[in-house]
């Protein structure tokens, strides 16, 4: 039996995903028209062996708990949100409810990062990790640039065992192109661990009264990972499926475009067809659509869309690289380019709607996406794609051109390259 | 009395730099202005008045222009000469080049800024200048803001006291608005080399009185750039549909003051205007939005663009979902690819527009 842990934090982290954090937590974010961490839930129940699965995290249990309800019922396995007190890292977390994540007794369990987008290979980790004699922790592995891995965890490894040897978290000089995705398989063994270090940070507190943070606050990179590097328990299977972070709000259009192309061979009943009978909207795949969006039959949507329920969509409209949130309403010939478009927006006629995309460098080998900071080193905003937080109107025949609008605000007038509070 | 010719000089002058890029395919007195050559509004109302000879003063040669005018002058049934100067020669030394023409008859002749376009009142003109019996007159048009212009300050009976460059207190709202009668003694004040009519020949005038101001009624632009030949369009339709308003278009989608050539074709869902000229044979296809624009002759605006402020040139083709606005102008031919943004774009003739601009620049 196996088990699977989903770390989705809390309302006080993803603040770089704000606007679009403001009125639904980022975890429940839908890409390619699910919740973020719904790819992570359905690639669990894809393992048959996986009977359980754990959300840890620390937003109110009230805003997480209809979520569980859908999905458990829709997917027939045990899903449980465990809600920690305060913030206790992700090691700290995970010893927290380790009576939880032992019970039954697993051969091992899936730990994942809820802010991550991939093609989950779950299988071939907990095949890998299998093989292992003695395992503690395996980590899926992903290949970066020299100078983007310096935001990541580095990993050293031995090219015929595929042992971890040396593990640094965010270094400040180069070490290794091999980085930590934030998915790993655990053996129940970890938990000693994790007890070890969480007793020595016990002791410490009570005999030095380091008690600036609270005892039960791990960090599993630093604390726990790293010295556990060459001692022959900590192993990294690397992979060459697609993989990336979800920080930045401008990175949930390159997400859904990563997961509507897996939609191809995993959902295809997801995807709308393109057709040939004229009376449905022109369709460049890939594109989501609601079954319950009306779309008018004049309407160009694709590639890399996905709209909502209840979204309305008038006569002569474009979309292209773009997310339409439930409930907005794009009103006639307008054009949204590279952007997202929040739950019950409108958007008037003849209105242009833009971003600047920024994905990472096709021409460079295992690039990520950059997550770039709102400002540059001027103090001028970044040219990013354009947001609009929820229930935001937009007039008729205006431009938005890379902007970020916060909820419920009625636009006047044109904006370019402006937060709007 | 015999029946002795009226004559009008327009001073058409050089290559018409500030309204590139249309002039780099067109001499600009051929640029059409509400679906006329700038020049034919001029002519067509000289023409009115009794004016059978008229002069056009130009420093540079183009066969095209002198081929197409000459066409037109048979048509309005007058003669035309083409005085070439070799050498730039300001706003008066044209006079002096023409001089052999101009003291052909005794009647006093018209001069014209070529950039001017007004409800232009010629046969009033010509009167006033009898009456008063003084040696010039010149047009004025008032002003809101003098201080960037040269004003022209006249006593009670409009006889003309003096002229002021850019005043920094308000002396006169009423500035020189290019168009004058001269009597053909004044040939004789200029002299055959680069002059300015406005700072050596007026100044000299005014000070013997021989110099009289008509004030003009209605509106008046120099639209010898975009941004002007714009707002010289917006006012020229106002006046249109106050005067000729049945000229105006009057089809669906139509709001407010709209020209549109009858060989224009104009799809569903579209809104044209306010403020719109739609040349011969343009394409306008479904759910367009154009305002304040001109649209030369056989262009094609694609599938639900939005168009504000921008003079699209002779068979340019503009994308679907493209939107152009804050005084874009498109030189003949360009293309403009689908789904992209030009914001106060300059572009040359014959370019391919595949990036938006967002900001206001030249492409060359």
């Amino acid at each position: 039996m196996l088990k699977a842990v989903i770390l989705i934090g809390g309302p006080q982290k993803g603040t770089r995903f704000r606007p679009l954090s403001l009125d639904i937590p980022k975890p429940l974010f839908p890409v390619a028209g699910v919740p973020l961490i719904q790819h992570h839930i359905e690639a669990c129940v894809a393992i048959e062996e996986l009977k359980e699965i754990l959300l840890i995290g620390f937003y109110p249990a009230a805003l997480i708990q209809q979520f569980i309800v859908d999905l458990q019922h829709r997917y027939n396995v045990t899903i449980k949100y465990l809600q920690e007190f305060t913030a206790l890292g992700t090691a700290g977390g995970l010893y927290h409810f380790r009576d939880q994540i032992r019970y039954g007794n697993p051969d091992a369990f899936f730990v994942m990062n809820g802010d991550v987008c991939a093609d989950f290979p779950l299988e071939d980790l907990y095949k890998f990790h299998k093989s292992l004699t003695n395992p503690l922790v395996t980590i899926m592995g992903t290949e970066a640039t020299r100078q983007q891995s310096l935001h990541y965890g580095c990993m050293v490894t031995n090219k015929t065992t595929q042992e971890v040897t040396h593990y640094v978290e965010k270094p400040s000089s180069y070490v290794s192109t091999l980085i930590n995705c934030g998915i790993y398989v655990f053996s129940l063994d970890i938990f000693n661990t994790i007890g070890d270090v969480f007793t020595a940070k016990q002791q410490d507190c009570y005999r030095n009264g380091n008690s600036n943070r609270e005892a039960g606050y791990i960090q599993l990179e630093q604390e726990i990972l790293a010295p556990m590097a060459g001692t022959g328990k900590l192993f990294a299977l690397q992979v060459t499926k697609w993989w990336s972070q979800l920080k930045t709000a401008g990175s949930a259009i390159y997400a859904n475009r990563h997961y509507l192309e897996l939609y191809r061979t995993k959902h295809p009943e997801r995807l709308r067809q393109p057709n040939t009978s004229g009376e449905d909207c022109t369709i460049y795949p890939d594109v989501h659509i609601d079954p319950t969006a009306q779309i008018h039959h004049s309407a160009v949507i694709g590639p890399n869309v996905s709209i909502g329920s209840g979204v309305v969509i008038g006569p002569g409209v474009r979309i292209r690289e773009s997310i339409i949130l439930s409930d907005a309403v794009i009103n006639d010939r307008s054009l949204i380019l590279h952007s997202i478009i929040g739950r019950s927006s409108r958007i008037g006629t003849w209105a242009r709607v833009e971003g600047t995309p920024s994905d990472p460098d096709p021409n460079k080998p295992f690039a990520k996406m950059e997550n770039p900071t709102l400002f540059n080193n001027d103090g001028r905003l970044n040219p990013s794609i354009t947001i609009l937080g929820c229930s935001v109107s937009v007039p008729s025949e205006t431009i938005l051109l890379n902007s970020i609008v916060l909820p419920n605000k009625e636009l006047s007038r044109s904006i370019k390259n402006e937060i709007i509070l | 009395m015999t029946k002795e010719q009226m004559r009008a000089l327009i001073l058409v002058g050089g290559y018409g730099t500030r309204l590139r890029p249309l002039t780099l395919s067109r001499p600009k007195p051929l640029v059409e202005f509400a679906n006329k050559p700038i020049l034919l509004h001029q002519m067509e109302a000289l023409v009115e008045a009794g004016v059978t000879e008229v002069i056009l003063a130009v420093s540079y040669r183009a066969e095209q222009m002198e081929q197409e005018l000459k066409a037109e002058a048979v048509k309005l049934g007058i003669s035309l000469i083409f005085s070439h100067e070799t050498e730039p020669l300001g706003t008066a030394g044209p006079i002096a080049l023409a001089r052999e023409h101009l003291l052909k008859s005794s009647k006093p002749f018209f001069v014209l800024n070529s950039d001017i376009i007004c409800d232009f009142p010629f046969k009033e003109l010509a009167k006033f200048h009898r009456d008063h019996g003084q040696e010039g007159t010149i047009v004025v048009t008032k002003v809101e803001e003098p201080s960037k212009y040269g004003v022209v300050v006249y006593d009670s009976t409009q006889c003309i006291e003096s002229f002021v460059e850019k005043p920094q207190e308000f002396i006169s709202n009423k500035i020189n608005a290019g168009l004058y009668i001269l009597n053909p003694s004044v040939v004789n004040r200029i002299q055959l080399r680069p002059t300015s009519i406005e700072k050596e020949i007026f100044p000299v005038m005014a000070k013997d009185q021989q110099l009289f101001a008509f004030e003009l009624q209605g509106f008046w632009m120099d639209v010898g750039q975009p941004k002007d030949f714009l707002t010289g369009m917006c006012l020229y339709l106002k006046d249109l549909r106050a005067k000729n308003s049945e000229k105006l278009y009057k089809g669906p989608g139509v709001v407010g003051n709209v020209l549109v050539d009858p060989t224009a074709k104009i799809g569903p869902n579209c809104q044209i205007g306010p403020n719109v000229t739609i040349g011969p044979g343009v394409v306008i296809e479904e759910g367009v939005c154009v305002k304040r624009s001109t649209i030369l002759r056989d262009a094609v605006i694609k599938s639900n663009s939005w168009l504000e402020s921008c003079i699209v040139g002779w068979r340019c083709s503009v994308g679907k979902w493209v939107r152009m606005e804050g005084t874009t102008v498109l030189g003949e031919d360009v293309i403009v690819k689908d789904e992209t943004y030009i914001n106060g774009g300059q572009v040359l003739p014959h370019k391919n527009i595949t990036v938006s601009v967002p900001e206001p620049q030249i492409i060359m």
